[in-house]
């Protein structure tokens, strides 16, 4: 990160706040964008404000609804409560990342089949998360739901109380929670639990 | 053109292939939504997300006193910050016209959220009032500049505590949006000579909707012409209070919602964001965009009114009610708030010779309440539902018999007829699927280790409303459909629905049919509330559909060479994209052969008039339908909720962990989101029952938790799988037999549930939230 102290209107597009500039590289669904902020910006906003990238949808802005969730290599993140200088050089997934309306990923159909979602403003936040979550299950990461003598690893049943649980960080006020976890469940027996390692190549 | 008809029981259709009523292949089936591939990839915008060059962002300041005058304004840091366009305060901000006050003539006057004037009065009428925007050039900008805003205030008495204002309660006036008192017989006499009684007072909490879309408006001026972009349910009565206010016609108004990230109620209304949106894009002569903050939709948009309520239930031994009394006392605020008719569904449930209701409200200094999903409803059938369940075990009777054994044959208060109710049909089979005959009426009976184990039933009860709507049909010679309305898609799948019923009244695909909404550029939609938009656009859709099926066949009997050329229209019947004679589908002819060989593009079906008078005429004519059709009979959408309920003995804390819902809904037009919105709306109430509270601090008026972080809404973990079975039976007094059912999911839930509880522990609760102190 680089932070210049001067106007750099005409170099790189942005509105400009005083002399006070944080230049960032976001790798962005594998697209590469040099973006000039108020070093004050939330990852959120970046995306929103300045990428234009809408899909990632902003609920409370201090991490209570995950509706801002997003993959920063790999890894869900709550991107209202990340300044988005702290992700230079990062690579995030988005919900456009994942799959279009032309070619939805697998997850994406899954939670039309199964109505996992009503208004829609909870339902990328819930997907990006969705695949977070199935990448640390399949990395044997543990849950408060996980019995306490059950093995760590890829061993952990990817039961019920497990998915609901691992997905209680995204609220959804419509109550799609059924068809949420109905998609998860459908989706992750699908593809495979057993598979990639991490959920940026179960994404990409 | 040909006006929505009004409703009235259907004439028997000759040749019962359904495609002249609507009802064929598509309506009933669990159609996925037609919006959900743009859904499921983040491609629907939503009121903050539509580009404008040069945008402007704006953020609130609000009042931190509940009532009196601001005397000193200091804006001089703000506006010094950087990036900051415009500091707008009641000094210097551009005044709007106030709004009107209701009338029955102009519906659109019931969608002010309050009768504050803001930023056009010195008066501070709640704490958390807007006054001050702050318009920079970021985001960042405008929020941080907002902090360096000051105000002092001179401030006067305020009435802030529910309690305390409780003594001072009203009677609510009677109105045609309010019900009023009702009595019949000596409801008082008769409790007092009943053998068997109970008497209580059940207390509910202050909620908010919280949808989890924020409240948005991106408002853009050119010249007397407003385009905006607003998270609203009720798109038309939006752009025409706008026009009162900014002083400009409506018809140079545009509002738009394809997408609204939920409502619940909470968008019905026109809140201060919207309206001081365009205020800024009016001073500033930017685009606008003002996305409120969580703290800003709770601080400016009302929520639902807290209440105290008293069920009084008189039986004979053999649980014969002979009196009901529900009467209490709800909340609204100085500056407005509407009613919430707690005791709407006493009036209908059970019969009995003597019943007694009343209402009265508490004028307090705080943020005005407004309608909640199931207003009314929604904590009216917490006290009656757990009151009757509190009278089951006095008389040791098993509450669902207690339910059907007062189950009344015609409207209790005013001895109307039901336009359909089977509500002895959902709990036979809610108590058959859900195993109930195996249930131990004792309480603490059914212990699991240390969770306690209990099973409760309540009645859900919801009358559904009607809004004019009028929608245009557009049938293209390549077969293709498109519907048009300015209607809203919340959530509810309302897009998805209509393209059922287009589909079938025309005897097309739903593939064919393409539907555009949430334009105020699109005839005139209804309001997304009152669990009423589906069967008020239906009306509208089967209207236009008739009028373009009648334009096809005028087009063919006009050509000789047509197998339809001597075919009257009553003989004409619609299927697999063709005009065809009754009892023979595989003559006629296709629309587009039709509409081909006739050299025509495309034909327009339409409902509603284009001229001021003919709109005029069109509301005076739905509303005298609507008050000749509330005289003839009662229509409700009714339902039977099963739950099950572990109490962990040793935290107090209650789980959800079984629920059964039955109901009688009419006819569902789309089986798979129809159980969806059921579901969402038994959720809701599992939040209201078990941890939904929204604090307002007794001496200051202003709300405590104002977040998701404190504001507990049931998440992933809370909720078990959810079944519903509705019967199915279409009613025969509305648009294709459906009675609305964004609503009704939700009546009854806190009370099954805190029936649930005492059967688990012995122990009733009478005050939401269940929350685990009140059971320890």
């Amino acid at each position: 990160m680089r932070t210049v102290f001067s106007y750099l209107r005409g170099r790189i597009h942005t509105p400009q706040i005083g002399d006070l500039v944080a230049v960032i590289d976001l790798h962005v669904n594998g697209t590469p964008h040099r973006v000039g902020l108020d070093p004050r910006t939330s990852l959120l906003d970046a995306l929103r404000e300045q990428l234009g990238l809408t899909g990632t949808k902003k609920g409370c802005n201090q991490g209570a609804c995950g509706a801002c969730t997003v993959l920063a290599d790999g890894e869900r993140i709550v991107a209202c409560l990340a300044l988005a200088v702290q992700y230079d050089g990062r690579r995030i997934t988005t919900i456009e990342g994942i799959g279009t309306p032309e070619e939805p990923h697998p997850l994406q159909r899954a939670f039309v089949r199964f109505d996992g979602f009503q208004c829609g403003y909870c339902t990328s936040g819930q997907i990006c998360s969705a695949l977070g979550m199935l990448a640390e299950h399949r990395a044997g990461a543990p849950s408060a739901a996980t019995p306490r003598h059950a093995a760590a690893g890829p061993r952990i049943a990817l039961s019920d109380p497990e998915i609901k649980e691992r997905m209680s960080g995204n609220l959804c006020r419509c109550g799609a929670y059924e068809g949420i976890a109905d998609a998860i469940r459908d989706a992750a027996a699908a593809t495979g639990t057993a598979g990639a390692a991490d959920a940026s190549e179960a994404v990409l | 053109m040909t006006q929505a008809p009004e409703t009235r029981r259907p004439r028997q259709r000759p040749a019962d292939d359904g495609t002249q009523t609507g009802a064929g292949p598509a309506v009933g089936r669990p159609v996925d939504r037609v919006d959900g591939a743009a859904k499921t990839s983040g491609a629907v915008r939503y009121a903050a997300e539509h580009p404008h060059p040069r945008l402007a962002h704006g953020t609130l300041v609000h009042a931190t006193i509940a009532r009196g005058r601001i005397t000193a304004v200091d804006t001089g840091a703000a506006e010094a910050a950087d990036g900051v366009i415009a500091v707008l305060t009641h000094l210097n901000a551009p005044r709007m016209t106030p709004p009107r006050p209701v009338s029955m003539l102009d519906l659109s006057t019931l969608v002010p959220g309050t009768s504050v004037n803001y930023l056009g009065t010195d008066e501070v009428a709640w704490n958390g009032q807007p006054v001050a925007v702050v318009i920079a050039e970021t985001l960042e900008a405008a929020q941080a500049a907002a902090r360096l805003v000051e105000f002092r205030y001179r401030e006067t008495p305020a009435v802030t505590d529910f309690a305390a204002a409780q003594d001072s309660a009203e009677p609510l006036p009677k109105s045609f949006i309010a019900p009023g008192d009702a009595r019949k017989g000596d409801a008082e006499g008769a409790l007092a000579t009943a053998p068997v009684t109970v008497d209580r007072r059940y207390t509910t909490p202050a909620q908010n909707h919280n949808a989890i879309e924020p409240h948005a408006t991106t408002a853009v001026w050119d010249g007397d012409r407003l385009t905006v972009h607003d998270s609203s349910q009720s798109l038309d009565w939006t752009r025409r209070h706008l026009a009162r206010c900014f002083g400009v016609p409506p018809s140079g108004i545009r509002v738009l919602a394809e997408h609204v990230g939920g409502g619940f109620g909470g968008k019905g209304s026109v809140w201060a964001g919207t309206l001081l949106t365009v205020l800024a894009a009016r001073a500033t002569g930017r685009a606008v965009r003002m996305a409120l903050t969580r703290e800003s939709v709770y601080r400016t948009v009302g929520g639902r009114t807290p209440t105290v309520q008293r069920v009084a239930l008189g039986a004979g031994r053999d649980g014969t009610l002979t009196t009901l009394v529900h009467t209490g006392v709800s909340r609204t605020g100085r500056a407005g708030g509407t009613t919430e008719p707690f005791s709407s569904q006493s009036r209908h449930l059970y019969a009995t010779p003597n019943l007694l209701v009343g209402h009265k409200a508490a004028t307090l200094d705080v943020v005005p309440n407004t309608f909640m999903r199931a207003p009314g409803e929604a904590v009216g059938s917490f006290a009656v539902e757990s009151a009757m369940d509190e009278l089951a075990v006095e008389l040791g009777m098993d509450p669902v018999e207690l339910r059907m054994r007062n189950e009344p044959d015609r409207d209790p208060l005013g001895g109307k007829p039901f336009s359909r109710r089977d509500l002895r049909g959902a709990y036979a089979l809610g108590a058959e699927r859900f195993g109930w005959a195996r249930r131990d009426a004792e309480p603490r009976s059914m212990r699991d280790g240390r969770f306690l184990v209990g099973w409760g039933v309540a009645t859900a009860f919801h009358m559904p409303a009607r809004f004019p709507a009028d929608v245009s049909v557009r049938l293209r010679s390549d077969g293709s459909v498109l519907l048009r309305c300015a209607f809203h898609e919340v959530g509810v799948g309302a897009s998805t629905a209509q393209s059922q019923i287009v589909a079938d009244a025309l005897g097309v695909p739903v593939s064919a049919v393409t539907v555009e909404h949430g334009d105020t550029d699109f005839r005139t939609g209804p309001m997304a509330g009152g669990s009423g938009q589906t069967a008020s656009v239906a009306a509208a859709v089967l209207a236009a559909c008739e009028d373009v099926k009648r334009s096809v066949l005028r087009l063919a009997r006009r050509d000789a060479a047509s197998p339809l050329h001597r075919h009257r229209f009553r003989d004409v019947r619609a299927g697999r994209g063709r005009l065809f004679p009754a009892g023979a589908p595989d003559g006629g002819e296709t629309y587009a052969a039709i509409l081909t060989r006739a050299g025509v593009p495309e034909v327009e079906g339409r409902t509603g008039a284009d001229s001021r008078a003919g709109r005029a005429l069109g509301q005076a004519r739905f509303m005298t339908g609507m008050l000749r059709d509330r005289r003839r009979w009662v229509r409700a959408a009714t339902g039977a909720h099963f739950c099950e309920v572990r109490v962990d003995s040793d935290t107090g804390e209650t789980r959800v962990t079984r629920w059964l819902g039955v109901f009688d809904v009419g006819r569902v037009i789309n089986a798979k989101t129809a159980r969806s919105q059921l579901r969402g709306g038994i959720i809701m109430g599992i939040g209201a029952a078990l941890s939904e509270e929204t604090l307002v601090d007794p001496r200051t008026g202003r709300v405590m938790n104002p977040g998701l972080g404190e504001y507990q809404i049931p998440v992933h973990a809370d909720i078990p799988p959810i079944g519903i079975e509705y019967l199915d039976e279409p009613d025969p007094t509305t648009p294709l037999g459906l009675l609305g059912l964004g609503e009704v999911g939700i009546t009854g839930v806190a009370a099954a549930v805190a029936n649930a509880v005492h059967h688990a522990t012995g122990v009733r609760v009478r005050d939401l939230p269940l929350t685990p102190d009140r059971l320890l």
